[in-house]
């Protein structure tokens, strides 16, 4: 039979929430309420005043094709980021899990890039890849590879996402690697004594019990590329060239810190705040019945 | 011993406050740093020790675009600066926002302080002043482009150093020959926007945009697709595909190129030399900006870029007195004198310029009053006035998008100055609906 406790009243339960709905609210809730309210006007940007143009703001920005391929730009972009910092970071955990000695010291050095705020990450890209004088570019034109990413849209998307990508490691290395370690070992010892080998074992036993928290990386990785990734762009590419990196929400910063846009900057923050909603639904309605807790 | 340390440090904590009410408080906010923010704090403690009543409080807020966000933030929560530094493509933003700015003209007469708009220089003042001629900020730190030569790299390429270089047709020649001499980076620049683009534009006396550049009126449209424009960009264009003009990046990313040593010409903002000065280990020059004999038959004159300082709505009147006092020391003779020196930025008054040449500045540092000469040798045409559009900075990312199409040679340069207008235009018309 089940057991519950069941709270007599409501004042209590009310309380224990308390804290975390009011900070949903003062840091979620109005802000976005906010942004809604204010995508129906055009205001100047000192506020003195603002002229009501109802959904006129989705309109214009709708109707700009640039708008549109940045849609494009920021699938493929945060597709690439969450692979590529998801995939090595595994890579690195499963290496660092079959260590037997020092795998403290390995992991310690794996989380450091972590600690590296994304716009110095980003500047620091900036400089091994600089077309003129960095080491990276220069080393691949030794090679017979003309570097240069000002111009070239591919290469300037390499250049974000490696330099987006590369924190993230750490972060994903972290969960990955905690993951790994509460795979129980008789489950492994008992398919090694079956003659599984390595992979085997990986990709039958290992990876399906650590498919939660590969989901929950999936999920905040995906939020990841979609927020916080505008500083990196910011001081590499600058949404350039010809806005082959403006993601939606470098675009959002740019309009509404750059231009002072904040009608079309809202407008944009809301449209960005529907997009990341549905892909979260999406996920967890698709992808998390395939996880296994 | 140490206790009547403690004691005077405490008394003085206690006191110091007092002593600040007595007198009124001035907020002033730049965006420089460095060498330009140790001039400037030079010039505000100067300005507080030679009198009791006022005191100008100085604040670094950030680069030029986070200085105007945060005058703007400030705005919104009224807690807005006195003066606030605005580099010269916000000025249309500052302009427009008539409630939150209280322009230079009336600072002045309200306050008394000594105030002549006849002695700034004419393409200075220009971009900072109404269509009816009245001040409406105070030009603060000016440049206007220039080339700058590497005597050392064109020697080495087997070109004479002293070939005339006045007109594009001739740097033209002289690419061709750096780069069969062996030059790898034959020419490089600064500010493509700013230099090939805008001042190109004025320097050529055609428009950038109508209504007089945007000065006559908010529905302005871009003109940068025009034929004269074009001819210049392709001609880039081509320089670009044979590797003669080597592109670096939208900001001033080729000035490492070229204090390196690495590129022969380069052209760049006359504040430039600052940097040049210090860190070229070659023989460097500065020239005038070239234009197309086939355009022009003699050159307008260039623009500025920089900043001024605008005066923010919303304070006491003794403060605004205080403020007059503090633009009329920055504008006197030996203020602009000295900046001007320091910095390479350009005089701001035709007193300072004189003040200069006297001392005899300009032989001992040859080239240094070419930007003056280029900016001052011809009265402003409605096209070199300057530039007033709105969200310009945004129009000049555009810009930059388009024109790194005609260096990849993705875009003709028709077709791309015909897509910056196009794009360009779409952000005045919503800067025109945000401000009717």
């Amino acid at each position: 039979m089940e057991k519950r406790v069941i709270f007599r009243g409501w004042l209590l339960p009310i309380c224990l929430v308390a804290p975390q709905l009011i900070i949903s609210i003062i840091f979620f809730f109005y802000p976005a309420a906010q942004a809604v309210w204010q995508s129906l006007f055009i205001p100047d940007p000192f506020g003195l005043s603002s002229q009501y143009v109802g959904l006129g703001n989705f309109e214009y920005l709708l109707g700009d094709k640039y708008y549109r391929a940045s849609f494009l730009t920021t699938a493929v972009f945060s597709v690439l980021v969450t692979f590529c910092s998801m995939i090595p970071a595994l890579l690195l955990a499963v290496c660092a899990d079959r260590l037997i000695k020092s795998s403290g010291i390995y992991s310690t050095l794996l989380i450091w890039p972590y600690a590296v705020a994304p716009a110095v990450a980003g500047v620091l890209w900036m400089f091994m890849f600089n077309t003129r004088v960095g080491i990276v570019s220069w080393y691949l034109g030794q090679l017979g590879y003309d570097w240069n990413h000002v111009l070239n849209g591919g290469e300037a998307m390499g250049l974000v996402v490696i330099a987006s990508a590369w924190g993230r490691i750490s972060y994903n290395f972290l969960f990955f690697f905690a993951a790994l370690q509460s795979v129980p070992k008789s489950l492994i010892e008992a398919s090694a004594i079956d003659g599984a080998h390595f992979w085997r074992r990986f990709f039958d036993i290992v990876l399906p019990l650590i498919t939660p928290t590969a989901f929950f990386l999936l999920v905040v990785n995906v939020v990841y590329s979609f927020f916080e990734t505008f500083g990196v762009i910011h001081t590499i590419t600058a949404g350039g060239p010809q806005q082959a990196t403006t993601i939606l929400v470098y675009k959002v910063f740019s309009d509404g810190f750059v231009g002072q846009d904040l009608g079309s900057s809202s407008a944009q923050s809301v449209i960005l705040l529907v997009v990341v909603g549905l892909l979260t639904v999406i996920q967890f309605k698709y992808i998390e019945k395939r996880v296994h807790y | 011993m140490n206790k009547n340390i403690l004691g005077v440090l405490a008394a003085s904590t206690c006191l110091s406050p007092l002593m600040a009410m007595a007198q009124t408080e001035v907020h002033f906010w730049h965006a420089f740093t460095g060498r330009l923010g140790e001039l400037v704090a030079a010039q505000v403690d100067e300005f507080n020790a030679s009198q009791n009543d006022y005191k100008v409080v100085q604040t670094h807020k950030g680069n030029y675009s986070e200085t105007l966000n945060a005058g703007i933030a400030a705005f919104r929560a009224k807690e807005q600066p006195h003066i606030l530094m605005v580099f010269e493509v916000g000025t249309a933003t500052m302009m427009a926002a008539k409630g939150a700015i209280k322009p230079v003209y009336e600072v002045m007469a309200e306050s008394g302080a000594t105030f002549d708009p006849d002695a700034y220089i004419g393409s200075v003042k220009g971009y900072y002043t109404s269509t009816d001629g009245e001040m409406l900020s105070l030009p603060f730190n000016s440049s206007t482009p220039v080339l700058w030569v590497n005597r050392d790299a064109m020697s080495a390429a087997g070109v004479n150093p002293d070939t005339d270089m006045s007109t594009w047709e001739q740097v033209g020649d002289v690419l061709d020959q750096l780069k069969a001499g062996g030059e790898d980076c034959p020419l490089v620049t600064a500010w493509q926007s700013w230099i090939h683009l805008e001042n190109f534009s004025a320097y050529h006396n055609v428009p950038f945009a109508s209504k007089d550049n945007g000065f006559a009126g908010l529905d302005t449209e871009l003109m940068l697709n025009g034929p004269a424009q074009v001819a210049h960009l392709s001609a880039m264009g081509n320089w670009a595909k044979d590797g003669k003009f080597i592109y670096t990046g939208r900001r001033n990313e080729g000035g490492a190129n070229f204090r390196s040593g690495e590129c022969a010409l380069f052209t760049e903002s006359s504040a430039g030399y600052a940097g040049i000065s210090r860190e070229a280990e070659f023989d460097f020059e500065v020239r005038p900006l070239p234009y197309w004999k086939a355009v022009a038959s003699e050159p307008q004159n260039t623009i500025i870029g920089g900043a001024s300082l605008w005066v923010m709505q919303g304070h006491e009147s003794d403060e605004y007195k205080g403020v007059g006092e503090f633009l009329s020391f920055l504008s006197t003779s030996d203020v602009q004198a000295a900046w001007h020196q320091n910095t390479g930025y350009l005089p701001i008054t035709a007193e300072a310029g004189e003040a200069t040449r006297a001392s005899g500045f300009y032989e001992k540092n040859p080239g240094t009053d070419i930007a003056v000469i280029q900016m001052t040798a011809k009265q402003p045409t409605a096209n070199s006035k300057g530039l007033r559009l709105g969200s310009f900075d945004q129009i000049r990312g555009i810009i930059d998008e388009e024109l790194e199409a005609i260096w990849s040679g993705d875009k003709s340069a028709q077709e791309a100055m015909d897509s910056a207008k196009e794009r360009g235009d779409k952000l005045l018309r919503r800067f025109e609906s945000a401000n009717k």
